[in-house]
């Protein structure tokens, strides 16, 4: 099929259209508002459904009732936008419902701007709303990316009855990139059986994440913890970059893992041996693949637009057996190539400091600089 | 004796079909169970079982799908309205209602169950009015009266400090989506009576998709109020009915004129 120069928000919504979304609610914020005013001239010509909700916290409230019918739902947001829909994203984990939800990042805490940002890593890959749940988080690094994500993102929630969220940024979901998308697939017309449609010729079936019995609400999260090891031994997905002889490694997600890798390309052309992984899922969390590199590498660089949270995991998978130092931007300030190739060489080189925790290394490091 | 007893046995009350053989975990006197079964016999009456989807909320009533022999969701606090909106549009061909309290509805809710208003969205509210907030044991409601005790307003609702109660029929009716909106009351015959017709009216505005119905319900609660159902009866006609009197706020002509 032919490439076409597509903008990130739209063509995540096409590609949500192509993989049978029969459902879109949203709420407008900036950076992710194409996206709603995609959906809402395509939605409704395919004879879907489109609701622009009063806010996210009635969006995302909408799209748990969608998603109770068994169909593919899905909603989109940004930083704040997203926080608001907190309490509803616990509720569906806690039905076990399928729902892919986009969340288009932007720079904070609070109101903070509309400039790309990865704050949000925590609350999406820990938890963000109440409770013992997970999510699987795709994170794409191109516009590309974006859509084969975002249909994969669809496959995964029904697969494993789990809420999916397609971490993107403001720089990915702006920006114009050729793309190619998928062919259109038919809605579904088969629905699960645990779906409420009514009752008609069968026994009536309800959903709710209530569970007053903690025995029994225990069990359900056992169940629901045996099927993430299942998502955690099939679905991890991460890219490398030149790791065969790397001494040296950096780490980076989003757009960031794509800035990086234009940082190691220069290096590597200084004849410096670094190399690069880029988690793709940053829920189940490329943890063997970093523990491996970390046996084979000297340092690690971790390389965010946040102050140092998926840091912490890599942290845990090197486990000490490599150093790991850090370099962050934050509040919507993106990050260079240039910049991580400082970092890079600067690593390179040798003599680190190994003292205190590589946040506070990398913080005193960026106050000597001013 | 057999040929007496057959006639002196006429079986005047049944249990809705569409109501589940179950004892409700309400308290004694309370009028939640009361508007469950008014629903129940309409779903009946009107062939309605296997196309309805309820939607409960979160108080007392969170656990009304264990009671209607249909199909549920529950929603998070408030939320029920934009849980509805979920369902019936994906759905349109079903009939999809909430229930909600006064704290869910009028509360934490305000802006889901305004907006689903606004929309129009073709779907039918039940509005339980019970002055207080009973899951959780009694606090103050946005309804709750005027100098009326609570176990958050203990020297009594304090209009000063703790403003008006909200009159959500009124303020919704004022909305240009919804299509029928009315108030009736639980505590007599008669008036339990003008409820089913009511509960039954939202059904006919949603079926015939003329859009948004709501009925509120004026409800007792007797635990938290503290006082004997027969008490609680009189209370809610003696305070609640003045402050909140009974009537329709909006009827679609389209339905102005339906009997049944
Ligand atoms: C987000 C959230 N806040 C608070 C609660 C606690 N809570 C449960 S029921 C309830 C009050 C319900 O009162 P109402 O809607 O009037 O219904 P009733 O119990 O009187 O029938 C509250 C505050 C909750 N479950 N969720």
């Amino acid at each position: 099929m032919a490439k076409e120069l597509m903008k990130g928000n739209e063509a995540v919504a096409e590609a949500a259209i192509r993989a049978g979304v029969t459902a879109y609610f949203g709420y407008p914020i900036t950076p992710q508002t194409e996206l709603l005013e995609y959906m809402s001239r395509r939605m409704p010509e395919l004879g879907r459904v489109f609701v622009q909700a009063e806010s996210e916290l009635a969006a995302i409230n909408m799209v748990y009732g969608a998603a109770c019918t068994g169909r593919r739902v899905m909603s989109s947001s940004s930083s704040p936008g997203v926080s608001l829909m907190m309490e509803g994203v616990s509720y569906i984990a806690g039905t076990e419902l399928p729902v892919v939800l986009v969340d288009v990042m932007r720079g904070g805490p609070g109101l903070g701007n509309i400039a790309p940002g990865q704050g949000d890593y925590n609350q999406i890959v820990h938890g963000g709303g109440h409770g013992e749940y997970r999510a699987i988080v795709l994170a794409p690094g191109s516009v590309q990316e974006s859509v084969d994500l975002t249909v994969l993102a669809f496959d995964l929630a029904e697969k494993y009855r789990s809420i999916v969220v397609v971490l993107s940024d403001g720089s990915i979901g702006q920006m114009m990139e050729p793309c190619e998308l998928p062919p259109m697939q038919p809605l579904k017309t088969k629905f699960p059986d645990w779906a409420v449609t009514g009752s008609e010729g069968r026994d009536r079936r309800f959903l709710s994440s209530i569970n007053l019995d903690p025995a029994a609400q225990e069990r359900m999260n056992f169940r629901v913890m045996r099927r993430w090891q299942e998502i955690e031994a099939n679905e991890v997905r991460y890219k490398e970059y030149y790791m065969e002889d790397a001494r040296f490694v950096v780490i980076g997600f989003g757009s960031t893992g794509r800035v990086a890798l234009s940082a190691v390309r220069a290096a590597r052309a200084e004849g410096i041996p670094v190399g690069l992984i880029r988690p793709v899922t940053l829920n189940p969390f490329p943890t063997k693949a970093i523990a491996q590199a970390a046996q084979q590498a000297e340092v690690m660089l971790v390389v965010e637009m946040n102050n140092g949270q998926m840091l912490e995991d890599v942290m845990l998978a090197a486990d000490g057996n490599a150093m790991v130092e850090f370099y962050g931007r934050m509040g919507g300030v993106f990050m260079l190539p240039e910049e991580v190739l400082s970092e890079i060489c600067r690593i390179a080189a040798g003599g680190l400091s190994t003292e205190g925790h590589p946040r506070d290394r990398w913080l005193n490091r960026s106050a000597q600089k001013k | 004796m057999e040929m007496n007893s057959q006639v002196i046995e006429e079986q005047v009350y049944n249990r809705p079909d569409s109501f589940v053989d179950v004892s409700t975990h309400y308290c004694p006197g309370c009028t939640h169970g009361t508007a469950h079964r008014l629903i129940a016999e309409v779903i009946d009456e009107m062939g309605l079982k296997g196309k309805t989807i309820g939607v409960a909320s979160v108080g007392c009533s969170v656990f009304a799908y264990n009671y209607f022999d249909v199909d549920f969701v529950q929603a998070p606090h408030g939320r029920a309205p934009a849980m509805a909106t979920g369902v019936k549009r994906v759905l349109p061909e079903r009939v999809v209602f909430t229930y909600q309290g006064d704290g869910d509805l009028a509360s934490i809710g305000t802006a889901e169950i305004v907006h689903a208003a606004a929309r129009g969205e073709n779907i039918s509210v039940f509005f339980l009015n019970n002055t207080n907030y009973g899951m959780t044991g009694g606090q103050m409601a946005p309804t709750t009266l005027p100098g009326q005790k609570t176990t958050s307003s203990p020297r009594g609702r304090d209009v000063e400090t703790q403003g008006y109660p909200v009159k959500a029929s009124e303020m919704i009716s004022t909305l240009d989506g919804a299509s029928y909106v009315v108030r009736r009351s639980l505590h007599d015959p008669k008036s339990i009576r003008l409820a089913k017709k009511a509960i039954r009216t939202a059904f006919e505005v949603q079926i015939r998709g003329l859009g948004f119905s709501l009925v509120e319900l004026l409800s007792t609660c007797s635990t938290n109020w503290g006082m004997t159902p027969v008490e609680s009866m009189h209370w809610l006609e003696n305070n609640m009915v003045p402050y909140f009197p009974l009537g329709d706020f909006k009827v679609h002509p389209a339905i102005a004129g339906l009997r049944f």
